[in-house]
């Protein structure tokens, strides 16, 4: 909503500045988002008298124009291509450095076709104050005015206030000047009575059709005949203009006026043009209206359209149609003023697409009692302006409502704020505002005004006091520093110790939007259906993500488009398995491309691989407190991996929860997205299956014994057969004596060569140690035959001699 | 027998082991003259065998001291040369070691819980995904009301039913209707509008706020708050404004203002004669108590909602929104955090 300082002085009798008034709008919570300075410009805009033209040199249709700025002035040359500039003519002069409002242009010198030109003289157009652009501005001012400003408003700010959408009241200045008189700031103006020459009824017939669903709860009406519609007179237009509109024409001046200063949205309907009669109904399926946009629309069951015997003429509380607008020629005119429901207004203008101002109010609620007030002034004006003869007001269907009283306890302020408030001052708040109260020594009884459909409960008063009192006179209470709480539970804890724990690893945490290309998000989503988005902002971010990946591996290729060929990222984040609530899970998705040592003067390039990220895994899967003993891993990845060169991790046992996959991406994703440097490895960590221990970890943990006696290695090489899983040795060696084997470690792997066909050889070294005694060689013989025998019985391995 | 002082000269002099290995054999050894003078002892008598066995032990000894001064000396003589063919130019570069970061989302998010920690908030969650009730109907905004408008939904199914929420309010509702008060918690989530230019994100972050107990008032939203951003911008002094506002779910509600002011293009929170809106709050609607299925006789409170994007960008100093989510490698690189600065209030929240 836009106000000018001198509007809002026609409602509110007050000598604060424009920067005072700033403060209090916001203070109140008519939060002023902007002053608008360039109505400023329009100061430099003076009435010229042109003293003599000249045919341009240079150019037959321009006129080089001597323009005079007053007596006491140097006259000035101005370009100018009108056809009616000549000598004698008063007009309008725009200098150097002023906006033309309708181009937004700035003004400078200079040349035209190579004559100098010092400013413009201007049509009403390039004013904004009508579409008149054949021709400058002819004015008959007196001589005396010459040099004068053109704009008698000029140089006024206009405020820019955002109007929060329960402050419908505040659509209209004399609503803010309400608001603003309630501050102290000072008083409202009341409003003029008004006297119309009324003799007789309104001629025509107006129904409002009984149905469900009916949108329009009242509607007003006056009939006004023989008028002269014509350009509305220059208080008028600055008014309009003031505000952001265009003038039109008197007729609609009006009726944007009275919408714009009461908050009360009007239509005229050019009388001639209705066919017999105004029924307010439902429209059906398959009606069409043009309406006063331009646009056609076609209407469905159940909007409120104002029709005719012909059709809809209007769609009630939103637009017009063009049928039965007015125009200069109108000569009769039903003005209508009407209350239509705020859900029925809005729910067809949703439909329809349709945004206008009176949609915004209606959709807001309008005060339903300001159907008379509003026919008064707008009848007033039009007589006034346009002449014409006034029927008497029809005003038909509900026309007052049932008065909303609000019971609010004493302490209610004070259990709420926090602070006391009297009751002399919650008198002087609440009726300043309007509202009428009654006070008792329990409660406060609150008669609330019908321009305040926001208002609703005793919290809504509540708001209206404190608001106008100042949050700034809040006591604020120390918060207490106590915590009796956790702040994080397990799974949280988990989020930010893996998040950590693989940056630390040397990954770049990024975070992508949820949402993703269907075309990328196919390729790790397992043939499972895409979880559609309906209204994306773009096609290729039409998606929720299945994986990590899908935006991770795009990222990965922008920053190798940049150059960036060695990297290392990260997601911790939602992935989604359906679009209901909660079917989501955290995962950690890391990806890894390119050549490690790319450029080193000492260590060799290779590139990364499996067992890099692998690394990088089981040491955060460590960190995150599982053991690695608890880590089964086996090569079944899902197809995104490479087959040959992927795993998963399964906690305790090869069937226990997924903990995490790990592996090179599939080749044929990497061709498909087209990576520069194809060579990249990825992990995915399942958070929600890391089980939560059921003691801390201090408490779980054994307590601290070390042998004092002599540990002993012992290496074994095995010829086993191909397709056994080096991983499984290792596991079925710890097995053979928990308590003596310490630790396995596979140190080397040998295929092809010398090797039987199906065979390969591997080398395992075993640490064992006791805790009871040093270890005699036939112990760790006996040690020794069993690792061969489980080995041998188990997997069919031989010990190579 | 050879002058002594000579013999110790001729070790010093050695040029190396060997030569000392030589020397040490001629003079101490089996066949040494010091050897052959203690084989003449025996026919000395008592005193003056006595005499001459100490001055030849004293002999002896200066004599193996002074072997074992030239080996050591030899010793190190050897190590320094073999240093030298050993010499490495360190100012090479060193091996290469990845730095890993923490994005600033993350590192913010965990600022703000470790502030909230201490006065005895908890971390809560929810989905997403939401139903169009907890994201609007439960928190007071009716399917018919204009403040829809300002959220651009996104839907994920045809009857609008279900939505990427468009707030982190709606685990209000999530936490008030699965337990009991009283509550304290606050809520970091992703956020998601269909709303994409120069300074808006379709997906952004926000944290939601909620204090319900009894006798809670205004006057804790305003502590709260109070604390909670002095110590997030880490200032002991800040301008700050509470003016009224409109959200369905709060009522009274407020916008929060803090002061800034310009310097080389970068904004200074704290003073300074400019505002700039950081957050919205005020009391719980007693209709979202109620859809909560709290009773309002006995608990009444606050909620707060802040963009964590947007906080992060005052504090350290970053322009653009959507720069976060746009993962170029070396703005993650320029922007991001050290894994192992972990904010924590007893070593400061940032460095």
């Amino acid at each position: 909503m836009i106000i000018t300082l001198s509007w809002l002085k026609d409602h509110l009798n007050t000598n604060a500045n424009l920067g005072k008034i700033v403060d209090k709008l916001t203070n109140i919570g008519l939060e002023v988002e902007q002053i608008h300075e360039n109505q400023n410009d329009l100061s430099n805009f003076k009435i010229v008298k042109i003293l003599n033209t000249e045919k341009h040199p240079n150019a037959d249709k321009l006129k080089l124009c001597e323009v005079s700025l007053g007596n006491s002035k140097k006259s000035i040359k101005v370009v100018c291509g009108a056809s009616n500039a000549r000598s004698g003519l008063i007009s309008v002069y725009a200098p150097p450095g002023s906006i033309i409002p309708k181009t937004k242009m700035k003004l400078k010198v200079a040349k035209i076709r190579g004559i100098e030109s010092h400013g413009m003289l201007c049509s009403e157009s390039e004013l904004n104050i009508s579409n008149e652009s054949d021709g400058i501005i002819e004015l008959n001012n007196s001589e005396k005015e010459i040099g004068k400003k053109y704009f008698s408003k000029g140089g006024e700010k206009s405020i820019d206030i955002s109007i929060t959408p329960n402050r419908p009241d505040c659509l209209g200045v004399r609503g803010i000047a309400r608001d603003l008189a309630s501050t102290g700031i000072g008083k409202l103006v009341n409003l003029k009575k008004i006297n119309i020459k009324q003799k007789k009824p309104q001629p025509i017939k107006i129904s409002i059709t009984k149905e469900k669903n009916q949108g329009c709860m009242s509607f007003g009406a006056c009939y006004i005949k023989n008028i002269k519609n014509k350009e509305s007179p220059k208080w008028l237009k600055d008014k309009i203009v003031s505000l952001g509109l265009k003038p039109i024409s008197a007729v609609v001046d009006i009726t944007n006026y009275v919408m714009l200063d009461l908050n009360r949205p009007l239509h005229a309907y050019d009388a001639n043009k209705i066919d017999k009669e105004i029924i307010v109904r439902n429209s059906k399926q398959g009606e069409t209206i043009e309406a006063l946009d331009g646009k056609n629309y076609k209407l469905g069951n159940n909007m409120c359209v104002i029709s005719d015997k012909t059709g809809p003429l209007g769609l009630g509380g939103i637009i017009g149609g063009t049928r039965s607008g007015t125009e200069f020629e109108t000569s009769n005119i039903l003005l209508e003023s009407a209350y239509f429901h705020p859900k029925s207004v809005r729910k067809t203008a949703k439909i329809l697409d349709i945004e206008t101002d009176a949609k915004y109010r209606f959709e807001r609620g309008i005060d339903p009692n300001s159907i008379k007030e509003g026919l008064e002034l707008a009848t007033y004006l039009i007589l006034k302006i346009c002449g014409g003869e006034a029927s008497k007001f029809s005003i038909i269907g509900k026309n007052s409502i049932k008065k909303k009283i609000i019971e609010v306890d004493n302490d209610k302020f004070k259990k709420v704020i926090g602070i006391q408030i009297s009751s002399n001052e919650i008198k002087k708040i609440l009726n300043s505002l309007g509202f009428k109260t009654k006070v008792s020594k329990k409660n406060l009884k609150i008669e609330i005004p019908t321009w305040r459909p926001d208002v609703k409960y005793d919290i809504d008063i509540i708001e209206e006091l404190i608001r106008i009192k100042g949050f700034d006179k809040i006591q604020l209470v120390q918060p207490e520093r106590k915590r009796s709480e956790d702040t994080l539970n397990f799974e949280q804890k988990l989020f930010h110790l893996s998040q950590r724990a693989i940056a630390s690893k040397g990954y770049l945490e990024t975070v992508t939007w949820s949402f993703t290309d269907s075309q990328i998000d196919k390729f790790f989503s397992q043939g499972k259906k895409e979880i559609e988005i309906m209204n994306p902002i773009s096609r290729d971010l039409n998606v929720l993500r299945r994986s990590i990946f899908s935006n991770l591996i795009l990222y990965i290729k922008k920053n190798q488009d940049r150059g960036y060929l060695d990297l290392s990222l990260f997601e911790i984040g939602p992935i989604f398995f359906g679009n209901q609530p909660g079917e989501q899970q955290v995962v950690l998705g890391g990806l890894k491309s390119g050549v490690l040592n790319r450029k080193s003067w000492d260590t060799k390039p290779r590139n990364i691989d499996v067992f890099d990220v692998k690394a990088d895994l089981i040491k955060t899967l460590i960190e995150l407190g599982l053991k690695e003993r608890d880590l089964y891993i086996s090569n079944k990845a899902p197809d995104y991996y490479n087959p040959v060169r992927a795993g998963l991790i399964n906690y305790r046992s090869n069937n226990g929860p997924q903990l995490a996959f790990f592996g090179e991406v599939h080749p044929a994703i990497i061709s498909s997205i087209d990576l520069k440097e194809k060579n990249v490895c990825g992990f995915e960590i399942f958070l929600k299956n890391i089980p939560e221990p059921d003691k801390k970890f201090r408490l779980l943990r054994k307590n601290y014994l070390v042998s004092e006696y002599q540990k002993s290695e012992r290496d074994f090489a095995f010829i086993i057969d191909k397709n056994y899983k080096a991983g499984d040795v290792e596991k079925l060696i710890e097995t053979v004596d928990n308590n003596l084997i310490k630790k396995v470690t596979i140190f080397d792997i040998f295929e092809g060569g010398n090797m039987p066909d199906g065979k390969k050889s591997i080398a395992v070294n075993v640490v064992i140690q006791s805790m009871e005694k040093t270890l005699s060689e036939k112990d760790l013989n006996e040690v020794s035959q069993k690792i061969i025998k489980i080995v041998e019985t188990k997997i069919g391995g031989t010990i190579r001699s | 027998m050879a002058d002594i002082r000579e013999l110790i000269q001729k070790v010093s002099l050695a040029k190396n082991k060997l030569e000392l290995q030589n020397l040490k054999t001629q003079f101490l050894g089996k066949n040494s003259q010091i050897n052959q003078e203690f084989k003449k002892l025996g026919s000395l008598n008592e005193d003056e065998r006595k005499v001459k066995a100490t001055s030849l032990n004293n002999e002896k000894q200066k004599i193996s001291e002074a072997i074992n001064i030239r080996l050591k000396e030899l010793e190190k003589l050897e190590i320094n040369e073999k240093l030298q063919k050993d010499k490495v130019d360190v100012t090479l570069p060193a091996r290469e070691r990845p730095n890993g970061k923490i994005h600033p989302v993350s590192q913010v998010i965990d600022e703000i819980s470790s502030i909230f920690s201490e006065i005895g908030f908890s971390v809560e969650e929810g989905p997403d995904v939401e139903s169009e009730y907890n994201n609007f109907t439960a928190l007071n905004t009716p399917e018919d009301h204009p403040a829809r408008d300002m959220h651009d939904t996104f839907y994920l199914d045809k009857n609008k039913k279900i939505l990427l929420r468009t707030h982190t309010s709606p685990v209000q509702i999530r936490t008030m209707l699965s337990g009991n008060p009283p509550f304290k918690i606050i809520v970091p989530g992703r956020t998601y509008r269909c709303d994409s230019d120069q300074t808006h994100s379709p997906m952004f972050h926000q944290l939601e706020g909620l204090h319900i107990d009894k006798n809670i008032t205004m006057g804790h939203l305003k502590g709260c708050l109070d604390y909670f951003i002095k110590e997030f911008f880490e200032v002991k002094k800040i301008r700050m404004r509470f003016r009224p506002s409109h959200f369905p779910f709060t009522e009274p509600s407020a916008e929060v203002d803090i002061g800034y002011k310009l310097e080389n293009g970068r904004i200074i929170v704290g003073e300074g004669d400019k505002w700039l809106e950081v957050l919205g709050c005020g009391m719980v609607h007693p209709n979202v108590l109620k859809n909560a299925k709290i009773n309002t006789k006995i608990f009444q409170g606050f909620a707060f909602g802040m963009g964590i994007d947007r906080l992060a960008m005052l504090k350290y100093g970053i322009n653009d929104l959507r720069s976060f989510f746009e993962t170029d490698y070396r703005w993650l690189n320029y922007f991001g955090f050290d894994p192992l600065d972990v904010p924590t209030n007893y070593r400061g929240l940032s460095r």
